[in-house]
């Protein structure tokens, strides 16, 4: 049943295809000199013809004339000249073009690689870059360039090219133009010497050229495109729907080695995965007998995943101790139903005794298809030089020790020769050979074998006290224990290595793991960020930078005070890191682009967006780092990115919050405004207009009672703008205290006399302590305090009850409360009633701004002295506030 | 006390402030001139010859203390400062450079026409009077008796010398330094906690009840008077 569903994977690629991007057209060839550049001439000649703006970054020309020919009329980008050991070179002058941003760039050669000191490391990358600028390339690519296509190429001329670029640049190309023609004709342009290959010798030109090559490279080339014809068609059909056989989703996984024989599997499973259009997993399986690993062969390894991810495959690595079995457990998670294998080249005895990969996945393997590839060249022998320095511990101990032990246990079995007898004499002297071998390794366990089979020989063996062997049977018993000792010994150091193996790769699971933890807890930047660079420094040896942007877009070095010294860091260094900044891509030594950088540099990312760069100078020579440090790396960088962007975004939010708040206050005093002065003036401007108008109508009585009312709304008025000042005074911080010696009865007594009329109708109780000491404050602002403080108990009380006043000295402050009777403050509004513009909800008749309490709270706390309030039993509620008393030298009162 | 004829000069570059002092003063007998400016109300000190003037500190051109000082230096006028809330440094200033006294806008009408006539009660008062009275306080200058309701109240020489003081300076505003000056010395211009202590100690023999005192009255931040 053909079903018309849409494939969601097509229809992802066919959208991601409609990207504004450039579009790259690639001219393909079998070889040099079918004609490609002319082509690609031709066609921008058109295009020029049409109105294109079509610029000429790069042009071979070979100064073939009829090329050159169609070169005038174009406009070409002066090339960049660059200095190499000694010489000059000319590259491509990528800057320029990008700024002069034509419709169409002709780029030449697009397997080219360019000198040390351009940007990238290849053309192909130049070309990507300006693709990403949305400009549309021209270029020229011979078959024998295409990555996967590498090692059939050279099976077939018996040339290895060196220069490669990547399926996937064809795959996302526009359009590949073949440029063909018949093979009688090549070999006829090639005697009339029309065809020119750069540094190749005559004799390599004529083999290469061979009839039969050349037919071989023609019929790689049409395949390709044919096949990327038919692919298109494929997604094409797919994307819109359009009934068609589905493929069964296939998957692919190959198993590479260090060994560069997996160069060629990993083509392979290329070419197939292409060919099922499946996704394809490369794999590595760690096994511990292989550990641990020299140098170079880590260096294989990590170019054998590379080129397996550059292909497009996921790369795994995974530990275990049986490669079928790991290879087997991750098909079944992942469905894998092809797995290619290469077929080593081990002699029959060697697969005997270790078991063959093949074999056992073959075996066990159950309905995946298995492929399994011919090698072409003899597996490499690396030197067994452990990657992994573990200081020789091997000092005399070992060797006394043994000695020790075998003269003690001699005498042990001297003494009990006749009950033991030779068979348990000779079993026990086998305990110092396993105790050397588990606890030195094979040479002391080898000693130990050597050295107790001479005592034995000496003291047991007739004839005694003399190294010889009468029976040779014993030579069995040496030989044994020699084996014992070796085997034991090497299983041993083995071991060793291992543990101290896993316990490195757990010491940098450990950190971040501890890094992702501290991060979560930390929440200034600053000192985030130093704990990254730390962890850092702990697992990789090297120098390590953070760059974050600053607020013009700058990158510059956080934290801001490391106290660091970094050797490598500098314009040029920086230069690097901000292009990483930029792009989002990794860049810098180890990598493919802006090699020539001292440090490796990783672009913090989160959200899409880059928000700094990690920098890194690894410290081991020119070792470039191994995946799995890059991993653990990359891992940093994220965990920190995200680490950063969290901060930004909470200080942002802090910010917003500040604002928001502020908006408020903002929105409370318009209100405050509003209300508290247009009530008064509402007041008086009626009762000035009354009396104005109705001069006669009003006698003394009710004219008094106007003009009072007049009064009032001025004296409430000139309360609330003093209050604003007051307020915006202490928000400003430009408080500034008046101190001097204060008597705080003197300034009660102003403040009650301030108060007038309505103060005085009350009940006034005041209670103070006898010889209470002066004060250090500012009299005014301590007095308003206390107006303050008044009025509300005036406010919040019944007209006939009574207040009171009590002032004592609590230890170094003196206490003042002021009580009223009233309804008691809720609880939960005690503190907030010292907030700007609170008014207490219960009653809401009350009038007031709200600030009062407030500039209380702000002059008390500019004294160093604490407010509150209080209710108290029975109906009453006080404010208390504390001044503190100063610690003067009390002779000089003593007048 | 007969205000007829008497002189006033408002200077004020408030229209409103000089329209509600002519008005209010006028009623009272005063006579009333007016100046918008510092400068002017330089020249009209001199042309006008009045015998009080209310000067406003916030000038449009000359800063209140210069005119105070300009003044000073040929007449000893009574000069009674406005100025705003907050500003004691300036009333202060103001007041050791030779101002007698001052009023806190916005301010209360009998405030002022109070102080008004404080001020002017210094002239009428001759330099030899024998004693000082305030309300149910007298004190007798001639035998250092301080006598509170006819009863003798005993101050010790410090007190007496800070009551002297400002019972002679009849109910104007001293100063912190200009009464720890005359009672302690030039020495002493900074040591108000002296004062404190001092006037506490008055208060407590000569007032009825300290805590509301009726003749020591406390200009905060500013100084003292007596009435």
């Amino acid at each position: 049943m053909e079903e018309k569903r849409l494939n969601p994977d097509a229809l992802l690629a066919s959208i991601k295809r409609e990207e504004p991007k450039g579009k790259l057209t690639i001219f393909l060839g079998a070889v040099a000199g079918v004609g490609k550049t002319y082509s690609m001439l031709q066609v921008a000649k058109e295009r020029l013809a049409e109105g294109t703006d079509v610029v000429i970054g790069w042009i071979e020309t070979h100064g073939r004339t009829e090329t050159e020919a169609l070169v005038q009329g174009l406009i070409k980008i002066p090339p960049r000249s660059l200095e190499y050991r000694g010489r000059t070179f000319q590259e491509m002058d990528l800057d320029a073009l990008i700024a002069r941003h034509p419709q169409v760039a002709l780029v030449d050669e697009l397997a080219h690689t360019n000198i040390p000191g351009s940007r990238h490391s290849r053309r192909y990358q130049d070309v990507e870059e300006l693709l990403t600028a949305g400009i549309d390339v021209y270029t020229t690519l011979n078959i024998q360039h295409v990555e996967s296509l590498n090692d059939i190429v050279a099976r077939i001329t018996e040339i290895t090219v060196h220069e490669t670029v990547p399926d996937r640049i064809l795959e996302e190309a526009f359009q590949i133009q073949l440029v063909d023609i018949p093979s009688e004709e090549l070999t006829q342009r090639l005697r009339e010497g029309k065809v020119y290959i750069v540094g190749q010798a005559e004799k390599a030109l004529k083999k290469f050229f061979r009839l039969g090559n050349i037919n071989a490279l023609r019929e790689l080339a049409l395949r390709y495109t044919a096949q990327r014809v038919d692919q298109q068609l494929s997604t094409y059909m797919q994307a819109h729907a359009i009934a068609g056989p589905w493929p069964v989703q296939e998957r692919v996984m190959v198993c590479i080695s260090a060994s560069p024989f997996s160069g060629q599997l990993i083509r392979a499973a290329r070419r197939l995965a292409t060919s099922l259009q499946a996704e394809w997993l490369a794999v590595y399986v760690e096994t511990p007998r292989r550990l641990p690993i020299s140098e170079e062969e880590k260096d294989f390894l990590v170019k054998n995943l590379r080129l397996a991810e550059e292909l497009g495959a996921e790369t795994m690595t995974v530990i275990g101790n049986d490669v079928a079995e790991e290879l087997l457990a991750i098909a079944k998670k992942r469905n894998v139903n092809q797995i290619l294998i290469g077929k080593p080249l081990h002699t029959k005895i060697w697969e005997w005794m270790h078991g063959s990969v093949a074999d056992k996945l073959i075996n066990k393997s159950e309905g995946i298809t298995i492929h399994v590839i011919p090698g072409r060249a003899k597996p490499m022998q690396f030197k067994q030089r452990p990657a992994v320095n573990i200081p020789k511990v091997y000092s005399f101990f070992p060797w006394v020790n043994i000695l020790l032990m075998e003269v003690f246990l001699t005498i042990l079995v001297k003494t009990f020769e006749s009950f033991l007898g030779p068979v348990n004499a000779v079993l026990i002297y086998l305990l110092p050979v396993l105790f050397s071998a588990l606890r030195w390794g094979v040479a002391p366990a080898v000693l130990s074998a050597v050295l107790g089979i001479i005592f034995f020989d000496f003291f047991f063996i007739p004839p005694t006290l003399s190294v010889t062997i009468a029976d040779l049977r014993y030579l069995i018993i040496f030989f044994i224990f020699l084996l014992v000792a070796l085997l034991m010994g090497t299983v041993a150091s083995r071991l060793h290595l291992q543990i101290s193996y896993a316990r490195r790769r757990e010491i940098s699971m450990i950190s971040l793991y501890g890094l992702s933890k501290e991060m979560a807890a930390l929440d200034e930047l600053d000192s985030l960020l130093q704990t990254v660079l730390q962890k850092i420094r702990q697992t990789i040896e090297g120098e390590v930078v953070l760059l974050l942007p600053d607020e013009g877009g700058k990158l510059e070095i956080r934290p801001k005070n490391s106290n660091q010294s970094l050797t490598f860091f500098d314009e040029n260094e920086r230069a690097v890191a901000t292009w990483v900044l930029e792009r989002g891509q990794v860049a810098g030594h180890g990598t493919d682009t802006l090699v020539g950088a001292a440090g490796l540099y990783i672009p913090l990312k989160a959200e899409q967006k880059t928000i700094g760069v990690l920098g890194i100078k690894p410290l081991k020579g020119q070792g470039n780092l191994q995946s799995q440090e890059k991993n653990l790396l990359e891992a940093f960088a994220s965990l920190a990115a995200m680490a950063v962007n969290r901060i930004k975004l909470s200080e942002q939010a802090q910010q917003a919050q500040l604002l928001t708040e502020s908006e408020r206050l903002h929105t409370a005093l318009f209100n405050s405004l509003s209300h508290d002065l247009r009530t008064p003036l509402a007041s008086i401007i009626g009762a000035v207009s009354g009396l104005l108008e109705g001069e006669d109508i009003y006698n003394a009585e009710a004219r008094r009672e106007l003009l009072q009312n007049i009064q009032q709304g001025a004296l409430r008025m000139n309360v609330l703008v003093n209050n604003l000042l007051d307020m915006a005074r202490l928000e400003s911080g430009r408080l500034q205290l008046n101190r001097e010696w204060c008597d705080l009865q003197d300034i009660l007594g102003v403040a009650i006399q301030r108060m007038g009329e309505p103060l005085k109708k009350r009940e006034l109780q005041i209670e103070t302590e006898i010889d209470l000491p002066l004060i250090k404050a500012d009299f005014v602002l301590i007095e308003q305090v206390l107006i303050n403080l008044l009025e509300n108990a005036l406010k919040y009380s019944q007209q006939k009850s009574s207040l009171q006043i009590a002032i004592r000295r609590k230890n170094n402050y003196l206490e003042i409360k002021v009580t009223n009777e009233g309804e008691a403050i809720p609880e939960e509004d005690l503190a907030h009633i010292f907030e700007k513009f609170y008014r207490s909800h219960i009653n809401k008749k009350i009038t007031g701004s709200g600030l009062g309490l407030a500039i209380c709270k702000g002059i008390i706390e500019a004294h160093q002295g604490r407010i509150w309030a209080v209710n108290q039993p029975i109906g009453k509620v006080s404010v208390i506030f504390t001044l503190p008393i100063e610690k003067k030298n009390l002779k000089a009162w003593n007048v | 006390m007969e205000s007829k004829g008497v002189r006033i000069l408002v200077v004020d570059d408030e229209i409103q402030i000089r329209r509600l002092l002519k008005v209010a003063l006028t009623a009272y007998g005063y006579e009333v001139g007016e100046a918008e400016c510092g400068q002017e109300g330089l020249n009209k000190a001199a042309l006008f010859k009045p015998d009080l003037i209310i000067l406003d500190l916030s000038l449009p051109d000359l800063e209140g203390l210069e005119v105070v000082q300009r003044i000073r230096e040929w007449s000893q006028v009574p000069i009674i400062i406005l100025s705003a809330r907050e500003h004691e440094e300036d009333k202060i200033a103001n007041l050791d450079a030779g101002a007698d006294d001052y009023v806190t806008k916005p301010f209360n009408m009998g405030e002022l026409l109070a102080r008004i006539r404080t001020a002017l009660r210094h002239i009428a008062v001759g330099k030899n009077e024998p004693a000082l009275e305030f309300g149910d306080l007298r004190i007798d200058l001639a035998h250092r008796l301080v006598l509170k309701v006819d009863q003798e109240v005993k101050l010790t020489h410090t007190e007496y010398d800070l009551l002297k003081m400002l019972a002679a300076n009849g109910g104007k505003v001293l100063t912190h330094r200009q009464l720890l000056r005359g009672v302690w010395g030039p020495d002493y211009e900074r040591e108000t906690h002296y004062l404190r202590v001092y006037i506490g100690q008055l208060r407590r023999k000569i007032e009825a009840d300290a805590t509301r005192p009726q003749h020591i009255i406390t200009e905060p931040g500013v100084g003292y008077r007596l009435v």
